[in-house]
């Protein structure tokens, strides 16, 4: 249990200054981008070095008392809530790049470096780091390694798993060890691909060992419009039929570029129903023949217009269009909900069509922007709080992520089940996959204080009446509340 | 500050009726955090209370009655730098500048300071915006360095065991000579070419301005002449109200503003033109600042409609006067209140590149405030000396040999941090050298370049 006299041990090894108890200050760590859930910590630890994160977690194993970490605070499934009565621990003064090996492409980094700082260190040697989610500005690579994060580029270049050599990391119990290595192929258990995308529930990682990637010799982007969302979904299809892989395929539907064109004004044409943005990567030759491929395609599928972006300074606007869109959408309606979800990418055009009809049917807006080049769909549900739209909204999100499911996908495609989707994960696993997932997490967590409450469904979360929304039991209990 | 006695009320908003932060405003934020790495304090600290996206949070609790207007809410509006450059980074157009606006005056009236701190303040409101008071200072500062009081009081350390407030005023203090202190800036210049649009402009002479970068002034007028504008100085020797409205005493800040646009109506101008950012952004916001005022509403948007930063019209005019070569790789840094708040980057930029033979280098860490920010480095000195040795780092690694900034704060901050060996100018009197095809460095002003 948290007392004074745990603080006053906080303070000892951290310095007083390092231990937030300002009751109003608290208050600014009770909710991470997902800002529907809200539990105010009783205490936020900021550490500076790995061995105070341990040091930190120690106490809370001695004491019997549950801990969160936290990176940048972007994460969009509450995977960062905070626990009442609990620590937070962020990691936000861990924010060194250690080191960097250029001959062998690796660079040593702490958890709180973000992806844009990594790959800015590694360019002076023409290296960078691939993984790219739309927050890479602001993200840290603590939260990629938890959430296993994904983003445009995943496409071609796969998922945050795929370029991590090792993770230093913090046991629930306190032990700081290694997961993982460098060598190409590990003997043993894969640890370190349990440890990836674990949503912070196996420990807190402290000295991530990233994987760099030479930058490519060439890019070529285009942004084709559609007049429908078919056509431009049909011409992924034949792009991927055609043994084209792209570093990115990513689409975005009307309303999307409404509020893209409101909020960076990048160009995107508002009369198109669907935009395709194909990004091509490589050597020169290779890149410019298939990129000529591509505009054969979109235009075979009757696009609208074609745009080419004409330099890097074309590329990037295009791109801070895409990437500004969840953010954006807050130019179009007053209030929405992010969801993310997995289709099979041969079923986008019905996901799609089946979306809308839920919408209709809850008589909310409901814009789309996803990677189209992989399946992953970003719904964003629109509703205004003030008309009450709230519940709608919310029981319209999840039936979209449960729709995923029953068309063979994923009820998440990136940003992790966290606190919003645990609920759901029934719909998806069976009661012994289950169980497997949480006796893996009792071997590395078997007092349940490594941020509690997320990932796996639990009666206390999640009521024991399925189905729409009901108010939630913590949130009847005033624990929690929603927007 | 100290704690107010009245508990909240959840659901009755904690800020009183004067302009609190607007609830359509509070709500443009959705907590993505697109905002934290442009955030001075939060790259300093970490800590999410000292980034915009916390701030707007605490300011939203505020406004439901979840928390009070306190000090501990109060400390973490006090220590933003309002540089702004959180809305350049922001996706969903949240205008956090109307937003910290308005919540400092309610601060301001509703928290009571300590009474160290309120007389600190008062000390420096009384001092900097009265270019006569702070004129007879700058004296002091003057004797204490020539009779070797500083040096003595250094090696005694004195200085050292000073409070860190009185500490970073005495570091501050810039090296300003006599003849700095008693020259005269004329009120009257008339174009020394003639010019098409023949513009007649009022300069802006500042308070802090006028007392330590008097040689600013000169070169502007003289740029400005030489590019054919007639030149009006009005003397009235007033501030224009920009530190106080940046530190949220709005009654004072708009009293000067009205003063200001009585002061250059008298003269029947074209442009009002600035050579600080601090002062450009408050002269540009007149207009939205005095929208209450009946008598002053119109005028104040006319008269801010009229305002230029000098390099913004540099860039607007066609150049007239032959630019001299001047072979020097400078490192412009941009201030917060030219880049964020007025969101002018390229033209000081491009009226450098303008200059036959200048390099203008890149820096790392462009975005971030170097700490100056107003009175912050005198208020808050250790989070803003700690943004001045990074900023100072970023400078040097650029290896510039020279450093222009458009702001007469960055000035005196970037002077404390990056010691004697870089010369720093104001980019007006690179392109005044340019001009006359002289030395840049006042103290070889009169030193002819080797290729005239």
């Amino acid at each position: 249990m948290l007392t004074t006299t745990t603080i006053t041990e906080f303070e000892e090894v951290l310095g007083t200054e390092a231990v937030v108890t300002d009751p109003v200050a608290l208050r600014s760590y009770e909710c991470d981008g997902l800002t529907g859930y809200r539990v105010t910590p009783a205490l936020v630890l900021l550490p500076s070095t790995a061995e105070e994160v341990a040091a930190c977690v120690s106490v809370c194993a001695r004491e019997d008392i549950p801990f969160v970490a936290r990176g940048a605070g972007t994460g969009l499934s509450g995977g960062a809530l905070p626990v009442a009565q609990g620590v937070v621990i962020s990691v936000q003064r861990l924010r060194r790049v250690l080191s960097i090996d250029p001959d062998n492409r690796r660079a040593v980094v702490e958890p709180g470096v973000t992806n844009a700082d990594i790959s800015r260190a590694a360019a002076p040697y023409g290296l960078y780091f691939a993984p790219d989610p739309s927050s890479g500005q602001v993200c840290t690579i603590g939260g990629n390694v938890a959430e296993n994060s994904g983003g445009a580029h995943c496409l071609k270049y796969g998922f945050t798993v795929h370029h991590i050599h090792a993770v230093d990391v913090v046991l629930p119990d306190g032990t700081l060890t290694r997961l993982g290595s460098h060598a190409p192929h590990q003997a043993g258990y894969d640890l370190l691909g349990a440890f990836i995308g674990s949503e912070g529930t196996l420990g807190i990682a402290v000295r991530i060992e990233v994987r760099l990637l030479p930058r490519p010799a060439a890019w070529r982007t285009l942004v084709a419009d559609f007049d429908s969302l078919e056509a431009a979904g049909d011409t992924v299809t034949d792009i991927i039929a055609a043994g084209i892989v792209p570093a990115a395929i990513e689409m975005m539907d009307s309303l999307s570029i409404e509020a893209v064109e409101a909020a960076v004004a990048a160009g995107y044409h508002r009369d198109a129903r669907a935009a395709l943005i194909v990004e091509l990567d490589g050597p020169h030759q290779e890149v410019a023949s298939q990129f000529a491929e591509i505009q054969r395609l979109c235009r075979d599928h009757g696009c609208t217009h074609l745009r080419v972006a004409a330099d890097a300074d074309e590329r990037a606007v295009i791109w801070k269009g895409r990437k500004a869109a969840f953010a954006a959408v807050g130019r179009i309606s007053p209030d929405y909900l992010v969801q993310d979800g997995v289709v099979p990418r041969t079923r986008l055009a019905e996901a799609l069509t089946r979306i809308a009809r839920l919408a209709d049917a809850a008589g909310l807006r409901v814009a789309n922007v996803f990677h189209a080049g992989d399946g992953n769909l970003h719904p964003l549900v629109l509703y205004s709080e003030a008309a009450g739209q709230h519940d709608r909204a919310e029981h319209l999100s999840t039936s979209i992520a449960e729709l995923c499911v029953e068309l063979g996908g994923s009820l998440s495609g990136e940003h992790g089940i966290g606190t919003d989707k645990a609920c759901s994960m029934p719909r998806q696993f069976d009661a012994d996959s289950l169980a497997t997932m949480r006796r893996l997490r009792t071997a590395f967590d078997p007092h349940d204080l490594c941020n509690p409450g997320k990932v796996l469904p639990t009666p206390r979360l999640c009521g024991e009446r399925p189905g729409p929304y009901q108010p939630h039991p913590l949130e009847t209990a005033g624990v929690i509340e929603r927007m | 500050m100290s704690e107010t006695t009245d508990p909240p009320q959840p659901g009755t908003s904690s800020f009183d009726d004067h302009h609190p932060p607007a609830r359509n405003l509070l709500d443009d934020c959705v907590h993505c955090g697109f905002c934290l790495p442009t955030c001075p304090t939060y790259v300093v600290t970490g800590e999410e209370m000292e980034s915009p996206r916390g701030r707007i949070y605490l300011m939203d609790l505020a406004a439901k009655g979840e928390i009070p207007l306190n000090d501990a809410f109060g400390s973490r509006i006090d220590s933003c730098l309002g540089c702004l450059a959180c809305t350049t980074a922001c996706p969903s157009g949240v205008q956090y500048d109307k937003l910290i606006e308005a919540v400092r005056p309610q601060l301001e009236r509703n928290v009571p300071r300590t009474p160290t701190d309120r007389f600190f303040r008062a000390a420096i409101f009384h001092l900097f915006p009265h270019p006569g008071r702070l004129r007879l200072a700058a004296l002091g500062g003057i004797a204490y360095r020539a009779l070797g009081i500083r040096a003595l009081l250094h090696r005694l350390g004195v200085i050292r065991r000073l409070p860190a407030r009185l500490r970073a005023l005495e570091a501050l203090l810039p090296p300003v000579t006599l003849r700095d202190l008693l020259r005269r800036t004329p009120s009257h210049v008339p174009a020394a070419a003639a010019a098409p649009a023949g513009l007649r402009v009022g300069l802006l002479a500042g308070c802090a301005q006028r007392v330590f970068f008097g040689d600013v002034n000169a070169a502007t007028i003289r740029v400005l002449a030489a590019e054919g504008c007639e030149v009006y100085v009005p003397r009235d020797g007033q501030c224009c109200g920009a530190l106080s409205m940046h530190a949220g005493r709005e009654d004072d800040g708009l009293e000067r503003a009205r003063r200001t646009i009585d002061m250059f109506e008298r003269h029947d101008l074209d442009i009002v033109v600035t050579n600080v950012a601090g002062c450009g952004s408050t002269l540009k916001e007149y207009g939205a600042l005095l929208a209450d005022d009946p008598d002053y509403r119109e005028r104040a948007a006319a008269f801010s409609a009229r305002t230029r930063d000098i390099s913004e019209l540099l860039a607007e005019l066609p150049p007239l006067a032959t630019r001299h070569p001047l072979p020097l790789r400078v490192a412009y840094h941009d201030a917060c209140h030219l880049a964020n708040a007025q969101r002018i980057r390229s033209q000081p930029r491009e009226v450098l590149r303008a200059i036959p033979d200048l390099e203008v280098a890149d820096i790392a860490e462009a975005e971030i405030c170097c700490g100056s920010a107003g009175i912050y480095n005198l208020v808050q000195p250790e989070k803003a000396e700690e943004l001045g040795r990074r900023k100072a780092a970023s400078l040097h690694a650029a290896r510039p040999e020279v450093i222009a900034t458009a702001n007469a704060g960055c000035l005196l901050q970037i002077r404390r941090h990056i010691g004697e060996d870089v010369p720093l100018v104001h980019p007006v009197q690179l392109v005044d050298a340019s001009i006359r095809g002289v030395h840049p460095f006042r103290d070889s002003a009169k030193r002819r370049l080797p290729h005239d």
